[in-house]
């Protein structure tokens, strides 16, 4: 007991919907998925100026949503996409969600099927302060966002920069941008990125046709 | 107002007593030209209306009912047919339709017999009822096309919302689609752009049983005091189990029997279990508040509805209407799928439309747009709040266009 844990950075945090907001193009044709109450889309549109959509699984979110005047579909990601038609939006955005679904690689697939890009945000489970805590402690890591224990975590994933490289590869998924976030600051060029980072930052868009997918 | 109305106080959550009002459209030379080109007119229409209008006249929603359904759509009528609203629970002071800020209409639709000109309506050309074969052949289109000049005879010319579930969902769809700057909302419940082959299939047996009644006489019935009852609740009894669940009825009558607790081996016993007799007991009750010739007219209207046939697609259909559209589907409905619905919130997004879907888990089957009032109210409020926000803004614009124009001037 009271033994301290390294937290990772809450997911929620400015710093990621900044980012986000960032590498949106004004008037872009968005998608979020996982869009909680609609307050990233609700920026895009009034800040930027884009076009936007939500989807999101639980029904309370969806009443924000919708008090907003952000258009959501209760949808859980899971399930497949199946009722969004290819190539309907230009971006989709899915912000710490990945770890959470059941088949990340189908929803990576999906999200580069109805969008011309994707932004995804992902927890880098190499970080040195989680391996450390793994060695010296033998326990699970536990998380400041997410205070769950391994028995009851949404988090069904651990992956790390490399793992989500090597998932790009296979995939055909070009990683256009791969930026590190350190010390809740995203960094453009950093040292050890997969030992040091706290969170990721990726662009993708669809690989060559020819099946040569560019490493970062 | 008579009877004993003194000593009977409606639910005191509801808007009170209410009555149908009646306005006639479409005179000569000014009829309705339907869409199987038959020119129609004049159309009384029944209609009721809750709430007061805004001096902005921009709080008003248009409610579509059902199959089924008539312009009584909240608080109580006095006299002897003394009952509430069919979505009274939903529509009142404070309650999801509040009417404490909202002006609510609600009309019987085009074809119907509660009010509205129907087949069982007397033809001001001959002093009779219609009938089936001298009334035309009614589609969806041409019942929207008489709401939206009743919201046009009020003086209306936006409606914040309209509403409905079922083939009134259909009703709204086609409004968004026909006359898609008339509203800032759309709220489309438990219904679908085609009416399945299944749904078609319910519906051809419904009126298989009306034709085949000998009462029936080509729909040429109304000197004959009883009609078409038997086929007419036989209709009923089989569309009737299309609107439950199997969960449903399970929960509702399981195998219960309804007079004993073991059988009576007896091949006359028609009723024997609950689920019988209370299919029954429906059958009876619709023959009492349903003309036959109506049904008939208004399945038909249900099976032709085709929102894509019309325009090519859902996505051009509704690829001129900026309202922010919000469809729900039930998890037990299977006449009107969930599937169903996302086709049309598929072409929406395609279309880059505002729209918001929520499949809500209910075991009620299709009827569960009528029951399940809470989440409703949950998503409805938020959006109508929304759609009156968007048309302040909308009128201070163009406000600020037309002085700017002045100025010019």
């Amino acid at each position: 007991m009271g033994k301290k844990r390294y937290c990772m950075p809450d997911p929620q945090a400015a710093i990621t919907d900044e980012l986000l907001m960032q590498h949106i193009e004004q008037g872009s044709r968005v998608i979020d998925l996982g869009c909680g109450d609609g307050r990233l889309l609700e920026k895009l549109r009034d800040d930027h100026g884009c076009s936007v959509q939500g989807v999101e699984l639980d029904l309370s979110e969806i009443y924000s949503c919708i008090g907003r005047g952000i258009s959501a579909i209760l949808m859980d990601l899971d399930q497949g996409l199946s009722s969004i038609p290819d190539d309907t939006f230009d971006i989709a955005v899915l912000s710490q969600t990945l770890q959470q679904v059941r088949h990340p690689a189908a929803v990576l697939s999906e999200m580069l099927r109805i969008s011309r890009r994707a932004l995804v945000v992902v927890p880098n489970f190499a970080h040195w302060r989680i391996r450390q805590q793994v060695v010296l402690s033998g326990r699970t890591p536990v998380t400041q966002s997410l205070p769950y224990s391994w028995y009851n975590t949404p988090n069904l994933h651990f992956m790390s920069m490399a793992d989500f490289r090597e998932l790009a590869g296979r995939l055909n998924v070009k990683i256009v941008h791969e930026i590190p976030i350190i010390a809740g600051r995203s960094r453009r060029r950093a040292w050890l990125p997969n030992i040091r980072a706290e969170s990721l930052f990726y662009i993708l868009e669809r690989g060559d046709t020819d099946g040569s997918a560019e490493s970062a | 107002m008579a009877n004993d109305d003194s000593e009977f106080i409606p639910d005191d959550d509801s808007i009170g007593f209410v009555e149908t009002q009646q306005v006639r459209l479409f005179d000569p030379p000014n009829e309705l030209c339907l869409e199987s080109g038959v020119r129609f007119g004049p159309i009384d229409v029944a209609f009721e209306t809750y709430g007061t209008l805004s001096p902005e006249k921009d709080n008003v929603i248009f409610v579509c009912h059902a199959l089924t359904g008539d312009a009584h759509v909240a608080g109580w009528h006095a006299g002897e047919e003394r009952k509430p609203g069919w979505w009274n629970d939903f529509i009142g002071p404070g309650k999801g339709l509040d009417t404490g800020k909202y002006y609510v209409i609600c009309a019987n639709v085009l074809g119907g017999c509660k009010g509205t000109t129907g087949p069982s309506s007397i033809d001001p050309k001959t002093g009779k009822q219609h009938g089936l074969h001298h009334f035309p052949f009614i589609t969806v289109g041409d019942i929207v096309k008489v709401h939206s000049a009743l919201v046009e005879h009020l003086g209306i010319t936006k409606l914040l919302a309209v509403i409905g579930g079922s083939l009134g969902g259909m009703q709204v769809l086609d409004w968004a689609a026909r006359f898609p700057d008339q509203m800032a909302a759309v709220v489309c419940l438990a219904a679908a752009a085609k009416l399945s082959a299944q749904g078609i299939a319910f519906n051809v047996v419904g009126r298989r049983a009306i034709f085949t009644d000998p009462k029936f006489n080509k729909g040429e019935y109304y000197d004959d005091p009883d009609g078409p009852r038997v086929g007419l609740a036989l209709a009923r009894m089989v569309a009737h189990i299309t609107y439950l669940s199997d969960v449903s009825i399970e929960d509702k009558f399981g195998r219960r029997l309804q007079h004993s607790s073991h059988f009576k081996y007896d091949l006359d016993q028609e009723t024997e279990f609950q689920v019988g007799s209370y299919l029954h007991y429906q059958g009876k009750r619709f023959v009492e508040r349903f003309d036959a010739n109506s049904y008939i007219c208004l399945t038909h209207a249900m099976d032709y509805f085709d929102l894509a046939e019309e325009h090519g697609a859902i996505r051009q259909a509704l690829e001129n209407c900026n309202a922010n559209f919000l469809l729900a589907s039930y998890t037990s409905d299977w006449l009107f799928t969930t599937a169903q619905s996302l086709e049309i919130v598929s072409e929406l997004v395609n279309g880059r439309r505002h729209v918001s879907f929520v499949e809500l888990s209910s075991s009620k089957g299709h009827d569960a747009f009528l029951l399940e009032i809470d989440p409703l109210v949950q998503l409805v409020r938020p959006l109508l709040e929304r759609a009156q926000l968007e048309m302040a803004e909308q009128r201070q614009k163009e406000a600020g266009e037309n002085a700017g124009d002045n100025h010019d001037g």
